[in-house]
């Protein structure tokens, strides 16, 4: 997996690189027009945003239930990609809405959902940074409750009023559409793995290093 | 028992989700937001704030984001990766 980290990064720079020409390929939406190309990265950005959500809610059940302390690592890691890509989301949404709602910010479930998600991933990653002794066991309960919330955030645009697009829209997106949005979901994948694994290395390098120094000090 | 309390938590979402999807706690009836998206040749008339300059913030945004991200892990990684060098060599 290692090993996979810097190719990774250097095909999905590539990759981004290229994007802005095969997204501007693409056909223009009928009702928005041009800001519509906003989708092709806010979408993977936004799902990967969830996924995060996942991984750091299930590796701190790990830590939670089976004592697992090298999965704690792997949350930390997940809880701050998770803050990056929800502060992409939380601006490239607005962005997008300013010109085809003409509002920056409406407070529907889906928006205020994933708010609420983002700002859970600021206070894990307060709570680990400043919260002392036991901040660890109280951080993973906290990241349980942001992993609830993602079905909800998913499903809130075909349940509640809003004026996001709903889920619908990918599965029935054209062809011409759809290669520039895969494109670019596989090119952020890429990236979000090779970042994941170099952030949960940094962390678990970390613990390696308390633990040398605690080692040092009792000796 | 831990397993079942893990899965009971995850399937509460689920289930509660699944349950709004088949539209059991939407009964007002509400305008709908875009179902599929129709691709057109030209952009449609009526633009009036010039899109490209928001599609470019918007795309400019994230590379700076993640660019930022990727250097301050490196940066991170190096300085422990040294503290823990010297600390592994003066052990020795």
């Amino acid at each position: 997996m290692q090993k996979l980290t810097t190719p990774f990064i250097v095909l999905s720079a590539g990759m981004l690189l290229v994007a802005p020409w095969i997204i501007n390929a693409a056909p223009y939406e009928s009702t928005m027009g041009l800001v519509q190309k906003v989708f092709y990265f806010h979408f993977p950005v936004a799902i990967l945003f969830l996924v995060s959500a996942i991984i750091c809610g299930v590796n701190s059940a790990r830590v939670l239930f089976w004592k697992n302390e090298r999965a704690d690592g792997w949350a930390v890691a997940a809880a701050e990609l998770g803050f990056v890509l929800g502060a992409l989301t939380l601006v490239t949404g607005p962005l997008w809405a300013r010109k085809a709602w003409g509002v920056w910010w409406v407070w529907d479930a889906r928006l205020t959902m994933s708010l609420v998600l983002f700002l859970t991933f600021a206070a894990y990653m307060l709570l680990r940074r400043y919260g002392g002794p036991g901040s660890d066991r109280l951080g993973a309960g906290m990241a349980l409750f942001g992993m609830v919330n993602v079905p909800f955030i998913y499903v809130s645009v075909n349940v509640w009023r809003t004026l996001h697009p709903m889920t619908s829209v990918v599965p029935t997106l054209p062809t011409d559409m759809g290669i520039p949005l895969w494109f670019c979901f596989a090119a952020f994948t890429m990236l979000f793995v090779a970042l994941l694994n170099l952030r949960a290395t940094l962390e678990h390098q970390r613990t390696r290093l308390e633990a040398l120094y605690l080692a040092q000090d009792e000796a | 028992m831990k397993i079942v309390l893990l899965l009971a938590m995850l399937m509460i979402p689920v289930t509660l989700a699944a349950d709004l999807s088949t539209g059991a706690v939407a009964s007002v009836e509400q305008p709908q937001p875009p179902a599929g998206f129709e691709a057109v040749d030209d952009i449609p008339p009526g633009e009036q704030i010039p899109a490209i300059n928001i599609v470019a913030a918007a795309y400019g945004f994230v590379w700076l984001a993640l660019l930022g991200y990727v250097w301050s892990l490196a940066r991170r990684l190096k300085t422990v990766e040294a503290e823990l060098g010297d600390l592994e060599s003066r052990k020795r």
